[in-house]
């Protein structure tokens, strides 16, 4: 049996104890419609060109995991921003960990998708913003349809949170590989701010396919800043599908930590739907042995006087490859639009790869919108440079790598999390200079 | 300190420098001075050990050492220091962080631990003062948007804190105004001594009033064609290079 077929044999069996009055009945059983019309894309569709999920979907996933799982504080310990105080989601194999986690209702809502869809109070705020953002894709219909856990926020309108909030989805192992669909709502409420952080960790070298969907929304005058952190085994994969909707005024930010795993798609999509939007995508892709990363980002334009900046990094060794595919689109309407988006390549070995594609679609006739890609080598004036001032080829090449990826660390608005980041770059080029940017 | 024998390298199979000789010894300025294209920048290039350069004859020894076969910051550990004509700009890695850096590389592979940071602090600001370097100046990124005269000043700053046996000086002069020139020449003659060398690669004689060389070298088409005594500055300073190339015929 397929990989589809088992998802869509699983679908029957878990529809059966699905409430009929839920408000996501409707909306699940299109959403598997549309998975068992579309399945899993291949590389025939332009925007799966360069990124094939055929050896995913080979071995046996076990597709629920029911069982709440114990994982001891001092091997996770790390994962977490644990310098600060945090709120905190933990999944582990699709299941919510309440021993590791630190939720609230104290004036804003952390807590949990499985919550939020079974109690009455949470339902008007499901109905208003639950799939709505989302496109319907066969990734994120397949995510929909299945839709059990996640997180759960909602900050209401005028509320500062006062510290950032974690959501880390650990996979033990436990099974021999694991499928795991977890499913996000956030609802940033009319002048909130809200800092997040999300983590995906594999603690095994068990397969794990991850094919996660989350749905973001700014209302009017909202700050969202939101850190993904991918540095999983090389055993573990990553779907990531993101959506954004921003009302005007808002400024939403989004960095993508990439490091690793064994093959991550990025799917990032921000909405602008009201006037001075302001929407920043900035990512650091950091590869080495076979690992893949592809980097799909659009940005759509609706409303005018509104920017857009994205600042993408990538350094690429052994054979590992990258993919960076940039749409922006900027509608009739959206008149004095500033969209700017930048990537640049270093290719540290012969083998490695990177396929770079911008696209821009432009309708209206009075916007600024710049793009600017580059391949290429290390630069070797300046390693000769740096190296006739004693320091070592490692160290310059370091340096350099430092130097390369600063525009987008230096945006970091978390200093502990910045910390982290820069010992995860350290950790990840093998060197480690006195000193941190 | 430094002998260059017969010195012939260049790019891709193609010699620039065509039979050099030269020999630097302590205490000692030396000037080399010559017109566009002539090899000078190559020559201090292949010095400080660029790779891209190929050594096709002769050797160069420092110390009694052939280097010719050394990695740039080999030399550099050594104590061979190259003001570049042409500073390269590293965003995001501020001058402190990259002096830091590179002096403690340095002490490492001498088998020193790293510098006390109260020590490199009180170095810093003594070698910053010396050159008349504001503060500010060493937050910020490496020659990144340096006006030429900053880049400059930067780079004899890096020479101050490395003190170097050997510095070579390619066209140190070069966007200099002549009060940043005077300062920067000053800072030079201080760290100078019977210890350690200089050796002046510029074009125009005016650098060599307040940086006095003990002897000039003209360099044309990859060859030491004429050596001198300050003297030989003033002349080609007057008189242009092509009495020398007629002297040749």
């Amino acid at each position: 049996m397929s990989f589809k077929d088992k998802l869509l044999s699983s679908y029957i069996a878990l529809e059966d104890y699905l409430e009929f009055d839920s408000p996501l009945h409707d909306v699940r059983n299109n959403a598997i419609k549309i998975f068992e019309e579309k399945g899993f894309p291949t590389k025939k569709e332009e925007a799966w060109k360069y990124t094939s999920l055929n050896s995913l979907l080979k071995p046996d996933y076990s597709v629920y995991s029911n069982k709440e799982r114990n994982v001891e504080l001092k091997n996770v310990r790390k994962y977490f921003l644990h310098e600060i105080d945090t709120y905190k989601l933990v999944f582990v194999d699709g299941v919510y960990n309440s021993f590791l986690s630190e939720t609230t209702h104290d004036s804003l809502d952390v807590c949990l998708m499985s919550a939020a869809l079974n109690k009455s109070k949470y339902k008007p705020v499901i109905e208003a913003y639950f799939n709505k953002a989302a496109k319907s894709d066969s990734l994120t219909a397949l995510n929909t349809a299945f839709t059990k856990e996640g997180a759960y926020i909602h900050i209401p309108a005028h509320k500062e949170v006062e510290k950032p909030i974690e959501i880390i989805n650990f996979s033990t192992g436990n099974e021999a590989a694991i499928f795991l669909q977890p499913r996000n709502l956030i609802v940033v409420g009319e002048n909130a701010h809200v800092q997040i952080i999300e983590r995906h960790q594999s603690l095994s070298s068990n397969e794990v396919l991850t094919n996660s969907v989350t749905e973001i929304f700014a209302e009017k005058r909202a700050y969202v800043d939101y850190y993904k952190i991918q540095n999983d085994e090389a055993t573990a994969s990553l779907i990531d599908n993101t959506y954004i909707s921003q009302q005007r005024d808002t400024v939403c930010r989004v960095h993508t930590f990439a490091f690793g795993g064994k093959l991550v798609r990025n799917n990032l999509n921000f909405f602008q739907k009201g006037e001075h939007c302001d929407s920043t995508l900035k990512g650091i892709t950091i590869l080495e042995g076979k690992q893949h990363t592809d980097h799909n980002t659009l940005v759509h334009h609706t409303a005018p006087n509104c920017e857009s900046h994205q600042d993408y990094k990538g350094l690429f060794a052994e054979s590992s490859t990258g993919v960076f595919n940039g749409k922006i689109i900027v509608e009739k309407d959206a008149q004095k639009i500033d969209a700017f988006q930048q990537n640049n390549n270093i290719l540290i070995d012969d083998k490695a790869t990177i396929n770079a594609k911008p696209q821009l679609e432009i309708f209206a006739d009075d916007v600024k919108c710049s793009h600017g890609c580059t391949i290429g080598q290390f630069d070797e004036d300046a390693l000769f440079y740096l190296r006739s001032r004693g320091i070592g080829l490692k160290e310059s090449r370091a340096l350099l790598m430092y130097a390369f990826a600063n525009t987008v660390l230096e945006s970091v608005k978390i200093p502990e999390l910045k910390v982290r980041i820069n010992k995860l770059i350290a950790n990840k080029i093998g060197v480690s200079l006195g000193f941190e940017l | 300190m430094l002998k260059i024998k017969d010195l012939h390298a260049g790019l891709e199979g193609k010699d620039i420098l065509q039979g050099i000789n030269l020999e630097v010894k302590a205490g000692e300025v030396h000037a080399i001075m010559g017109p566009n294209g002539s090899g000078k920048s190559t020559l201090a290039s292949v010095v400080a050990g660029k790779e891209e350069y190929e050594v096709s004859r002769g050797y160069i020894t420092f110390e009694n050492e052939d280097i010719s076969e050394l990695d740039p910051e080999e030399r550099a550990h050594k104590g061979i220091f190259l003001s570049f004509q042409y500073p390269v700009e590293i965003p995001g890695v501020s001058v402190t962080n990259f002096i830091k850096t590179a002096i403690n590389e340095t002490r490492k592979s001498k088998g020193k631990e790293d510098m006390p940071a109260s020590e490199m602090l009180k170095m810093i600001k003594e070698k910053a003062d010396m050159l008349e370097i504001d503060r500010k100046f060493l937050s910020r990124s490496l020659n990144e948007g340096f006006s030429g005269g900053e880049k400059k000043r930067n780079e004899i700053f890096q020479m101050a804190m490395l003190e170097p046996k050997l510095a070579i000086l390619d066209e140190t002069d070069s966007g200099l105004d002549i009060d940043a020139l005077k300062i920067v020449a000053n800072g030079v003659n201080k760290l100078k001594s019977d210890n350690n060398a200089v050796v002046v690669i510029t074009h125009y004689q005016r650098l060599l009033d307040y940086i006095v060389p003990d002897f000039v070298h003209v360099l044309m088409n990859g060859k030491i064609v004429k050596s001198g005594t300050k003297e030989l500055a003033y002349e080609l300073e007057e008189k242009g290079y092509d009495w020398i190339k007629e002297e040749l015929v």
